[in-house]
């Protein structure tokens, strides 16, 4: 099958980052990294927004003028009152694309052309068809869709561009709860932004001492660190045109300029995920979701070969 | 609560047959008045259930793909694929359906071991039954019927009443 | 404000009904709903007779296609939607938004609710729903509190059932991988959390110890009430500390605040736990029918006699009070 040129999207930062290391780091992916799309805004907690937002202009700018594509960010869980009042104001005055990652998001972006997030929860190709009817242009599949819901969905509603979570640790899960917060003794409502002080998320270990999850504020996100490697050809051929890497707390530009030797074959698999192991070494990798086993699986090349001629 | 040694005591002395014997009759009774019991299980019919009354010295398994019910001494090796521990009590009223097993389990009333899945389909199969023990034995005819059926009532009788309440 | 109980077996749909439901709510033996366990819920014959039995005492049916759509097998949702829908059930409790439009569109008269597994938690989300599908009641995440849920009330045309007791995500329900992430099954894919097929309990000295997959949940001592072994409910470690990260072993109940509840423009009190016996669901149902009408001291009475029957034989009023977050 002819493989459709793919790019790189990089995901919103989803950690606390200080307001000068948010600004810088962008300022470097405009200046450094080869990447199509960037998602920028908050998206876990909105009592973070005041870190970001006297950068946002300058960032947007920098990003815009280097050619990136720019797409704001919603909140992914909208319950009060002023959350709603700012997703409102993102779509009504957004000249860039919004990225839906809410059922609020995705009613009032209705008819204008829009990006679906990941944590918005597209299984099938009836709902994939839905949302494009509503104008969504980009649907960033969850990570815990296997390869087979992929092809499907992409096969039974051609009309949209899909992308797949590529690298990053992956949302798992977010709550009203802030286990971030109470693990240092703090409430949510009270909570002195201690996540800010874990700019790679706070560990959560068994009590056998197996790393397992990581607390990023009311999110819980993976141990294991997503990569697609040995499976990009697979997708590619099954029609993902996008591949977004979610930024940690490493060398984005060095990742992102691994994805793109991927993408243009200029790098053998075994090689790239070697590259990815020595710039992000905190966390093990995984692709287990993809291939319809536990998400912090790995599943290596030798068995993916099966698993791409089955596509 | 204590199960009447007039049932537990006996049992040390009476021989497994004859134990057998009177565990197979309700056995082959209760499946006689419920033949869709094991419908509920599926795949899981294949599966071996053993039950082990903590305050017996015996131990029975369930093989409902044939169906059989086998009593063993707790020294035996009791092949199982899954296995629940609780006192007697709480076993029959899991059987009738009478407990929450998900509440004893909470309450650490009950231990389960091995295949989760299978134990959770027995569970939901007895629990749509609606087996009613003491009648069900009422029914039994010969020498052991009045011994076992009045053996039940008393369990029940003395140990559940304050839970009865709940759901009566 | 209508009780809505739930049923895993026919014997449980007839408790129910005969406690005084006014709704009960159950799903087909298959992966199409978030209880798919073995050898629970109903066959279309078993639904059929239970529909008839409810009906004939005044009692509703709902029964939830509340998973999500597996991309490719779509024609099985859409079937249970056909044999629900012939079979008269009075609502479909729904979650995914192919299937919601394919019920809107194929059963235009067919009355619709978004399962919590939805996660509508504000007044756009449910005008989204409504005006996309024709959703006429909205169950809401548990993730909001009691003034927020006035506050959404004021706003939308639709009704609102809220969850008063049983079991309690600490998730945001329809939006957690976490399962999956441990054993590759998952609510929104499978129907099921924590699956049975990859629990596995142990004793380790008096240690009753729970593991997931390849992970420790939990490890109780000797005596301590025990939870279910899942993710959101287990004891790790955090920094330095050993503790619940997320929840103690604990369920709902916020029975204490219908009248607060009522106020607030809820139309539907939900109880769950389609997993539990019969004698849970007849103990249940007829306790809280009772506590609806009964006040102060009584009420508090007839709940707390409950308390012996919950997760970890405990109960929090969860993210319905504020200070829980």
């Amino acid at each position: 099958m002819p493989q459709t040129t793919a790019t790189l999207t990089l995901g919103p930062v989803l950690y606390l980052w200080d307001g000068p290391k948010w600004r810088d780091f962008y300022f470097r992916i405009a200046d450094e990294a080869d990447v199509s799309r960037v998602v920028i805004g908050e998206t876990v907690c909105s009592k973070r927004l005041h870190f970001t937002e006297p950068h946002i202009a300058e960032v947007v700018e920098r990003l815009t003028a280097a050619g990136k594509e720019v797409v704001f960010s919603t909140l992914a869980m909208v319950t009060l009152e002023r959350e709603t009042q700012h997703v409102r104001n993102l779509i009504a005055n957004a000249a860039d694309l919004v990225e839906a990652s809410d059922l609020s998001a995705l009613g009032l972006l209705n008819g204008k052309p829009h990006v679906i997030g990941p944590l918005i929860n597209v299984y099938n190709a009836a709902t994939a068809r839905l949302l494009a009817a509503r104008g969504a242009r980009t649907i960033c599949l969850p990570p815990e869709l296997p390869m087979d819901s992929i092809s499907a969905i992409a096969a039974g509603a051609p009309d949209v561009d899909y992308e797949i979570f590529a690298f990053g640790r992956m949302p798992l899960a977010i709550s009203a709860r802030c286990a971030h917060a109470r693990s240092k003794g703090h409430i949510k409502d009270n909570c002195q932004f201690v996540c800010a002080d874990e700019p790679d998320g706070l560990p959560v270990r068994t009590l056998d001492r197996q790393s397992f999850l990581v607390l990023n504020g009311v999110q819980t996100v993976s141990h294991t660190c997503q990569m697609v490697a040995a499976e990009m050809r697979a997708l590619r051929e099954a029609g993902i045109s996008r591949f977004r890497l979610s930024p940690q707390d490493c060398d984005m530009v060095g990742i992102a300029a691994v994805f793109n030797d991927l993408l243009q074959d200029r790098v053998g698999v075994e090689e790239a995920i070697a590259r990815v192991e020595t710039i992000y070494p905190g966390a093990p990798l995984s692709n287990g979701f993809l291939h319809a086993r536990e998400g912090a699986a790995w599943v290596s090349r030798a068995r993916n070969v099966a698993a791409q001629s089955a596509l | 609560m204590k199960i009447p040694p007039m049932v537990s005591a006996p049992l040390h002395f009476v021989p497994i047959p004859l134990i057998e014997r009177v565990t197979r009759i309700v056995f082959s009774k209760v499946l006689s008045e419920h033949p869709d019991l094991f419908a509920r299980l599926g795949t899981y019919r294949e599966k071996r259930f053993a039950f082990r009354p903590t305050d017996l010295p015996v131990a029975f398994v369930v093989d409902p793909s044939r169906p059989s019910l086998s009593v063993l001494r707790k020294s035996d090796d009791a092949k199982a694929d899954c296995t629940v521990e609780a006192k007697i009590v709480h076993l029959l009223s899991l059987l009738e359906g009478r407990c929450d097993a998900d509440a004893l389990f909470f309450a650490r009333e009950i231990t389960v071991t091995g295949d989760m899945e299978a134990m959770l389909a027995l569970r939901n199969a007895l629990d749509d039954s609606l087996i009613d023990l003491p009648t069900e034995l009422g029914k039994l005819a010969g020498p052991f019927a009045s011994l076992v059926s009045k053996a039940a009532a008393g369990v029940r009788g003395r140990v559940l009443p304050q839970e009865q309440h709940r759901w009566n | 404000m209508e009780l809505i109980c739930p049923a895993g077996t026919p014997a449980a749909f007839r408790e129910a009904v005969d406690a005084g439901a006014d709704a009960v709510y159950c799903g087909f033996n298959d992966e199409t709903n978030a209880r798919n366990f073995p050898g629970l819920n109903f066959s279309r014959e078993e639904l059929r007779n239970s529909i008839a039995y409810a009906r004939q005492k005044g009692v509703q049916t709902l029964v939830a296609l509340n998973t999500f759509m597996r991309a490719g097998s779509e024609a099985l949702w859409y079937q249970r939607a056909a044999d629900a829908v012939a079979l008269g059930v009075d609502a479909l409790i729904v979650a995914d938004f192919g299937l919601m439009a394919h019920v809107a569109e194929t059963y235009p008269e067919q009355r619709l609710h978004a399962s919590v597994q939805a996660s509508a938690s504000n007044v756009e989300a449910i005008r989204f729903l409504v005006t996309a599908f024709g959703v006429k009641r909205v169950v809401l995440p548990r993730t909001l509190t009691i003034p927020d849920i006035a506050r959404i009330a004021r706003k939308i045309d639709c009704e609102i059932e809220v969850f008063v007791f049983g079991g309690l995500c600490v998730m945001a329900e329809g939006r957690c991988s976490l399962s999956s992430y441990a054993t590759g099954k998952s609510p929104n894919m499978n129907g099921v959390c924590s699956p049975a097929t990859h629990v596995r309990y142990r004793q380790d000295g008096g240690e009753l110890v729970s593991e997931l997959g390849d992970y420790t949940i939990n490890r109780f001592p000797p005596g301590e009430a025990a939870g279910y072994p899942t993710l959101c409910k287990g004891r790790f470690e955090v920094g330095d500390s050993h503790g619940y990260a997320f929840e103690d072993p604990v369920s709902l109940d916020i029975m204490d605040h219908i009248d607060a509840l009522r106020e607030a423009g809820v139309s539907a009190l939900k109880v769950e736990g389609r997993q539990r016996g019969k004698a849970y669901v007849a103990e249940v149902v007829s306790t809280l029918r009772r506590s609806l009408t009964a006040q102060g001291a009584e009420r508090q009475a007839l709940l707390s006699k409950l308390r012996h029957l919950s997760e970890g034989q405990k109960t929090t009023s969860g993210a319905y009070e504020k200070r829980w977050r």
